[in-house]
């Protein structure tokens, strides 16, 4: 097997080699945590050498070392610390480096550190210490919310100035400038039952639906089970809480129609119950086998879905709420019991509910000093506060912290009594020492997935939260995401609708209990959004540099609308999505309007849940791979004659066949000449190939082309302009007649499926009455054009009859035979696109190479030369045909000089429309040909024709150039172009301009064919 | 994703289809009005809610098939083969 180094080797020993190793993890805690102890794992943040553990996230291990502060701020560059542990992180956004590729924006908390992972700051000139850009701060008065829109709007055109130095100042990380050269794959999953988070909610769901047969799909982001029990060490059916869930994940890995996804995130839930997760399948590991992908997008289809998503817990809003230092409740537990690493000496807890009092417990338990517990309400009185007492830790009731003080690290904070009314009491704070705060305004349920699958989150009094609201697809939520707060309910909620998703799938499980578990109670939370008082620098959303300030800004101004204000203040906007602010945010702005907060609305959330790299949607469908390649039977051929190959739509066309180092130009003129004066051969087989059959045939024909078809007789062949029901042209090609109720039609190569597509459509919903089959056998045959003065030649040595089979009698103009060729049964055309005497060759795919090579060799005495798309594009130009660059969309029959075709004998598609008075305008612009004043040109196609050389201002349009070619038989360049008044023109001269290129070309309007205007040369 | 239960292949994915438009017009005779042909080729209802509509199941049996669908929920009503409903008018 062989192994792939993430980025560039010589970045690897980058921590080993003379980087001072510092002093090893000095805020590891001694004991305790899942990480593993026995492993090192070497990193390096803005360059510097650190070390961490198996288990450890880049933010763990950062905590490990010290290092508080990881990013400065998107609007004032305030120093940010690490502020959470999931993806609700707002704060700790790096960029990875991956050799040439780097990763910005990554969150901290859910990187796993892997040996040599490399990451930096964002945000932050020079240094994360220093940053000249921190002056924003002191100047933040100066830029509230709108501070852009309203500074930066007039004068209009210096828009595209300011912004460049305000993207420099204001951002996120820059994305690399090199191709992602990781590689990405999809999976397509169907199950019975999809459950969404591997906590105890969704644990306890994937065993009672697993164990009724079910195929159970349980996604867990992170790499180990677990959720909430990561951190949280109850007791679950009379074992540690970490025993039951290694039994259970046993359990379940033992079933063959389980499948555990972990480090897979579901980020997206769509219509009929299909679900996306990204597994991050080598993002963690240092080395990894090459066929693995660095992560995979999982299309999941469930019958039924049980979101587990647990909840996120929100802040309370204070002063510089901001500082390195200042977490959330429980990521400070979480750091403390996973992780086994303390993120200060000194903690004061700030909540408004009995959950953070764990959190305390937990410091005080791994011998971190918790200066005090903060209470908003006015009593509490359950059993973790009260255990929290009789450790002897000091709890404030009816307090709150006003504001937090230090800059790079918080070195204290300011508590204030609140009143009754719940105002901030008017003496003056008491200070309280600390370097960590750690503050918990309640959870909100994570509602995202619910929201996606189409239902109304509602708000719940009690919680003061959004629950989730009634299931519009086959979803219901249980555990932490419907806001059961105990680990009981969480338990019996997820069992139960584990149950109740395997019934609803057809399955029938036995009755069974919930796993049973004794938590202590918790008392209800009583809501604070925002500290009364705190009005400076008090941060809703820590991300965007959004303030409480700003919201009330933005209410005086005028912005009620919940999604005005959230795009004015740019609340909620950032890469979190607002996971930790929209809440606190909602409330505020409630209060401003004195209404409630449901009456204030919600948010909408629309995937992905957490950002997902655009590689991931690309999958494996990059570069070659982005579409698939069609080659002709000729291919091999081709590009062993050394033809330059392109792309028309997803074919592979010869474009020409450079001999002897010659230009594109050269050579094309040289093989157009060539068939002018002697003979070639080209590779039509793209162009699309339609089998019409039933008695019917002509009926669908008369009604789907302009033109008539009754007098075509079998054995020959027509060309046919179809139009769209507007008026418009669609598409022309030939048909032919092979037999009573039997047709060929060729499309052009372009057109070929929307032309298929278009006449089911006909027969099977318009005209259902008709009797006719159609079929596309583009892939069944293979074709060429042998084309110019020698063609029936050299046909007459590989034509079965020889001389007389391709005789002019045997073969007249736009006749049609079944006939062998080579030995090979053939169809053979007589017909023209170069004007010359040529032949269409059809002949089946699988023998058509064998056709080809009896061809070129018939030819070999003639000269006979393969000829590309460039020399067949010249021939048509010379001839005034019409291709895909002149049947544009916007052209009439009229408009290309066909107006004539447009039968008044029958009813076909697009009739009607087109006798509209604005398509029959003789000043409309219509096909002709010009030719440059100067032999020299330059013309170019898409030059806009002008009737004077110094266009200046407004100057009116009077047409364009469609299609240019040099003209070996003319000896100078020639084109096509549509010309308002056309005809009337004749003879005029123009202008062509091309701006792009600063060129204005004079042009004389001639007839649009320039060669064999009488059609002598083919007919003979 | 919308789930198409084609009447020939059952279940499939909506990226097996194209989309055909609206069902609710029909191609007017010659003798129509101009503005009964202007409608038929322009005109369509911006429903809120039910909608019928073609698909084409161009990646399966190429069959035109007619679908109730509702524009809010993406509920699928029914699904009928197009030429059998365009037989019963």
């Amino acid at each position: 097997m062989s192994v792939q180094f993430r980025g560039e080797a010589s970045l690897l020993p980058a921590f080993t080699a003379t980087a001072p190793v510092r002093s090893s993890q000095p805020w590891r805690l001694a004991t305790g945590g899942s990480i593993d102890r026995s492993s090192s794992i070497g990193f390096t943040f803005d360059g510097k050498s650190y070390t961490g553990h198996v288990g450890d996230t880049l933010a763990s291990a950062l905590i490990a070392n010290g290092v508080r502060v990881v990013a400065r701020s998107f609007k004032y560059h305030r120093p940010r610390g690490i502020y959470g542990t999931g993806p609700e992180e707002p704060n700790a956004l790096v960029t990875l480096d991956r050799g040439c590729d780097a990763e910005p924006n990554t969150r901290a908390t859910t990187t796993e550190l892997f040996d040599g992972l490399a990451a930096r700051s964002q945000n932050r000139w020079p240094s994360l210490a220093f940053d000249l850009m921190g002056i924003n701060d002191f100047f933040s008065a100066l830029m509230p919310a709108g501070f852009y829109y309203k500074t930066f709007m007039w004068p209009g055109k210096f828009w595209i100035h300011y912004e460049k130095r305000i993207r420099q100042a204001a951002g996120m990380g820059l994305a690399s400038r090199c191709a992602d050269p990781s590689r990405y794959e999809r999976n397509h999953v169907f199950c019975d039952v999809l459950v969404v988070g591997a906590g105890p909610a969704g644990i306890a769901a994937a065993l009672a639906a697993g164990r009724s047969g079910a195929r159970v799909v349980l996604a867990e982001s992170e790499p180990v089970p677990g959720g909430a029990l990561l951190r949280d060490t109850e007791e679950i059916d009379g074992a540690p809480a970490a025993e039951w869930v290694t039994r259970a994940m046993a359990e379940l890995r033992a079933m063959t129609h389980v499948k555990v996804m972990t480090r897979s995130t579901v980020f997206g839930y769509y219509d009929n119950n299909v679900l996306a997760a990204v597994e991050r399948v080598t993002d963690h590991v240092a080395q990894f086998a090459t066929h693995l992908p660095r992560q995979r997008l999982h299309v999941i289809r469930a019958r039924r879905v049980v979101l587990a998503t647990g909840a996120i817990e929100r802040p309370i809003v204070f002063e510089n709420n901001d500082r390195p230092g200042v977490m959330l409740a429980a990521a400070v537990r979480t750091y403390v019991k996973r992780f086994a690493v303390s993120p200060g000496n000194r903690a004061v807890i700030f909540t408004n509910n009995d959950d953070a009092y764990r959190t305390a417990l937990a410091l005080h338990e791994a011998g971190v000093t918790v200066a005090a517990i903060v209470d908003s309400r006015t009593s509490a009185k359950g059993p973790l506060p009260v255990a929290a007492r009789r450790l002897g830790i000091e709890c404030l009731q009816g307090h709150a912290v006003l504001r937090a003080e230090g800059k790079l690290q918080v070195t204290g904070v300011q508590i204030v009594a609140l009143d009754g009314s719940r105002s901030a009491s008017t003496k003056s704070p008491r200070r309280i020492h600390c370097d960590v705060v750690a503050v918990s305004g309640g959870w909100s349920p994570t509602v995202h997935l619910h929201s996606q699958s189409g239902g109304r989150p509602v708000y719940n009094q009690v919680l003061s939260a959004f629950a989730p609201g009634l299931s519009r697809q086959a979803e219901v939520s249980a555990g932490a995401a419907t806001g059961a707060n105990s680990l009981v309910t969480c338990l019996a909620q997820g069992h139960d609708a584990g149950m109740e998703a395997a019934k609803a799938a057809g399955f029938a499980p036995q009755n069974s209990q919930p796993p049973s578990a004794d938590d202590p109670e918790s008392a209800a939370m009583e809501p604070l959004w925002l500290v009364p008082g705190a009005t400076h620098k008090a941060f809703v959303d820590i991300q965007d540099d959004v303030t409480s300030a700003d919201l009330a800004l933005a209410h005086r101004e005028g912005y009620v609308s919940g999604e005005h204000l959230k795009r004015y203040t740019t609340l909620g906007m950032g890469t979190d999505q607002g996971k930790t602010s929209n809440m606190n945010g909602l409330a505020i702005m409630a209060a401003l309007r004195g209404q409630s907060i449901a009456k204030t609305g919600t948010t909408t959330f629309r995937p992905p849940y957490a950002p997902v790299a655009i590689g991931v949607f690309a999958g494996r469908e990059t570069g070659m791979h982005y579409q698939p390649v069609r080659r002709t039977p000729m291919h091999d051929w081709h590009v062993a004659q050394g033809a330059q190959m392109v792309e028309a739509g997803l074919w592979m066309r010869p474009r020409y066949y450079p001999r002897n180092g010659e230009s594109l130009r050269a050579a094309y003129s040289r093989e157009a000449a060539h068939v002018r004066n002697s003979v070639g051969l080209i590779d039509v087989s793209t162009l699309g190939k339609i089998d019409i059959q039933g008695p019917d045939a002509v009926d669908l024909l008369e009604r789907v082309y302009a033109n008539q078809w009754r007098s075509l007789a079998v054995g020959r062949v027509r060309y046919g302009l179809m139009l769209r029901e507007d008026g418009i042209v669609f598409d022309d090609g030939t048909t032919a007649r092979l037999g009573e109720h039997h047709y060929f039609m060729t499309t052009t190569t372009a057109n070929a499926a929307k032309v298929l597509a278009h006449l089911e459509f006909l027969l099977q919903v318009v005209w259902p009455e008709l009797r006719v089959h159609v079929t596309s056998v583009t892939e069944q045959w293979g074709a060429m054009a042998l084309a110019g003065p020698r063609s029936r030649a050299v046909l007459a040595r590989v034509i079965e009859g020889g001389g007389a089979a391709a005789s002019d009698e045997a073969l007249p103009h736009l006749g049609v035979a079944s006939i062998r060729v080579a030995g090979v049964p053939c169809r053979v055309f007589r017909m023209t696109f170069s004007g010359e005497l040529a032949y269409e060759i059809a002949a089946p795919a699988d023998r058509t190479l064998q056709v080809w090579e009896a061809v070129i060799a018939a030819g070999s005495s003639d000269g006979l030369a393969p000829y590309g798309t460039e020399a067949m594009g010249a021939l048509r130009i010379e001839k005034g045909h019409v291709a895909s660059a002149e049947l544009d969309g916007r052209t009439t029959a009229g408009d290309l000089g066909m107006g004539r075709l447009l039968s008044d004998k029958k009813d076909f598609i697009g009739r009607r429309l087109a006798q509209r008075p604005a398509l029959l305008d003789p000043n409309r612009a219509q096909l002709m040909g010009l030719v440059p004043v100067d032999p020299k040109g330059p013309l170019r196609a898409g030059a806009q024709l002008v009737e004077t050389a110094t266009p200046s201002g407004i100057t009116p349009m009077i047409g364009h150039v469609s299609s240019m070619t040099y003209s070996p038989a003319l000896g100078h360049e020639i084109a096509l172009a549509f010309v308002t008044g056309g005809a009337s023109r004749l003879g005029e001269t123009l202008h062509a301009a091309f701006p792009l290129r600063n060129e204005v070309t004079a042009v004389r309007v001639v007839e649009p064919v320039f060669y064999d205007k009488e059609g002598a040369r083919y007919r003979g | 994703m919308l789930i198409i239960r084609c009447p020939w292949c059952g279940e499939r994915d909506h990226t097996e289809f194209t989309y055909g438009g609206a069902a609710s017009v029909a191609r007017p005779t010659p003798a129509a009005t101009d503005q009964e042909w202007v409608d038929y080729v322009y005109m369509r209802d911006n429903s809120r809610g039910s909608h019928e509509e073609y698909w084409h199941h161009v990646q399966g049996c190429r069959q035109w098939l007619r679908v109730h669908r509702d524009t809010m929920t993406h509920e699928i009503a029914s699904v009928m083969p197009a030429a059998m409903a365009a037989g019963e008018r």
